[in-house]
């Protein structure tokens, strides 16, 4: 047991975690291409025609695994800030800024991919729907979580602050959703709802499980790469940094 | 700790009342905001009616907007922040008595405003009385939450422009459920559901928001 515990704070360090998070980046990205491959091909080979949507439902395959992610995300980001705030780990903060921009990017192609599903099946790019709203104030909370990380210059009170406005944001976000969902329908009824496909074929759901986890092993591997960058250039005055630029040249 | 609190609503009620030009240029921010929306969309009673909820909600958030800058901004300047970390009582305290002279300052004279904005709208008797009470009962949570970001943002680059884009997202429930309020009573559902859960994040908001406004204004004292 206490092994154990040595071993989970030895990667808590960045000296430590640099080259770990290096030797596993291949490997995540060497599942999000696999995943990816399978999943598309059950997604564009095997999966039938909707009955009700023709082709165009195939978008489902980067829609529904890129809203999961925004969400889930979120919650990644906002446990290692809750993780930085109360331990003080320098680790945890890098982490959570380093989430931030991929969970932005999948909140922002949620809605993009959502307005091009729409636009043929519902015959709108945008619709006031409880879904839509939710996810364009879950982008605004990333966009306030970046924006207030990038006007601080100080990254220890940067970390700090950001980790409040997640924690706050997180509290926020099953009010922001369940209130969205009683406005909706006290006010135009249940006009549109996110299309579902009536009856979803077992090829559908497989192929949608397996790009969700395509994008869920790209989002560990870019962040990854991300939090490499963010500890090299925070860390830039340290031995270890300089030890390894010296290997480097 | 009562005596504490008041102490500090009692002082920036006096600071207030000596630079009573800020508390008049939000007030008057929001009557301008209000009178545009006529001019904009036209001047028809039948559609003014069904717009006035919503944007007397929407100028009332950005006229607390506007007043939230100064809520720690001044304190910090001249060291008084300060000083309240270091004092016995708990920040938190000190955060609450300066959210409840703010809301005294910056958001019970919009409630009082509203009324008097909506008849321009057309509004009828019903929904003057439900659009006072909502923004009584909503403005609370405004200054609440609002100081979660004014905190946050205090002393930083560009913090005015970053505070709005930090607290209306998380404005939203408040004014989705203070404009429905007004909008149920317009339609004959009644206002109860949407007044009792806007109550509940109003405390929520003002019970709660004191510690992380405590925990921000902490790391920007650092």
């Amino acid at each position: 047991m206490t092994n154990r515990v040595i071993n989970w704070f030895r990667y808590a360090s960045p000296q430590t975690f640099y080259p770990l998070a290096g030797k596993l980046i291949p490997c995540f990205w060497t599942l999000a291409g696999i995943f990816a491959v399978v999943g598309l091909g059950i997604g564009f080979l095997l999966a039938p025609t909707d009955a009700q949507q023709g082709e165009g439902y195939r978008i489902i395959f980067l829609h529904v695994p890129a809203s999961w992610m925004s969400m889930f995300i979120y919650l990644v980001m906002a446990f290692w800030a809750a993780i930085g705030l109360a331990f003080h780990t320098r680790l945890s903060g890098m982490m959570a800024s380093a989430l931030a921009p991929t969970g932005a990017l999948f909140a922002f192609l949620s809605l993009w991919t959502g307005a091009l599903w729409g636009k043929p099946m519902w015959g709108t790019w945008w619709v006031w729907d409880a879904r839509l709203t939710s996810e364009l104030i879950l982008l605004f909370l990333y966009i306030g979580f970046i924006a207030l990380q990038a006007a601080i210059d100080d990254p220890r009170r940067a970390d700090r602050a950001g980790a409040i406005l997640a924690l706050v944001g997180v509290v926020n976000v099953p009010i922001i959703y369940f209130s969205v969902k009683w406005w909706n329908t006290l006010h135009q009824g249940a006009s549109v709802s996110l299309g579902k496909a009536p009856s979803m074929a077992a090829q559908m759901l497989w192929g949608m499980l397996f790009c969700a986890l395509a994008c869920w092993m790209y989002s560990i591997a870019i962040a990854l790469m991300r939090v490499r960058n963010i500890m090299l250039e925070r860390e830039r005055h340290t031995e270890w940094v300089r030890a390894l630029l010296a290997q480097a040249e | 700790m009562l005596i504490s609190i008041r102490a500090v609503i009692g002082r920036d009620l006096r600071l207030a009342m000596r630079r009573q030009a800020d508390i008049l240029a939000a007030m008057f921010f929001f009557i301008i905001v209000v009178s545009l929306f006529p001019l904009g969309v036209g001047p028809e009673p039948e559609q003014l009616r069904k717009l006035a909820p919503g944007v007397l909600w929407v100028a009332a958030l950005l006229a607390t907007m506007l007043s939230l800058p100064r809520l720690f901004a001044d304190d910090h300047r001249d060291g008084t922040l300060e000083q309240m970390a270091l004092a016995p009582q708990p920040l938190g305290l000190m955060v609450l008595g300066k959210l409840i002279a703010h809301w005294l300052v910056a958001g019970l004279p919009l409630v009082l405003l509203a009324p008097v904005l909506g008849i321009q709208f057309d509004l009828s008797g019903d929904g003057l009385a439900v659009l006072t009470l909502s923004l009584l009962i909503g403005t609370p949570a405004l200054s609440g939450i609002g100081a979660i970001g004014a905190a946050l943002t205090l002393g930083v680059r560009g913090g005015g422009v970053l505070l709005s884009v930090l607290v209306l997202p998380l404005y939203i429930p408040v004014l989705i459920f203070g404009a429905g309020a007004v909008d149920a009573t317009l339609t004959g559902l009644g206002p109860q559901a949407h007044l009792s859960l806007l109550g509940a994040m109003a405390l929520g908001g003002v019970f709660f928001a004191p510690w992380p406004t405590a925990a921000a204004l902490r790391v920007a004292l650092e």
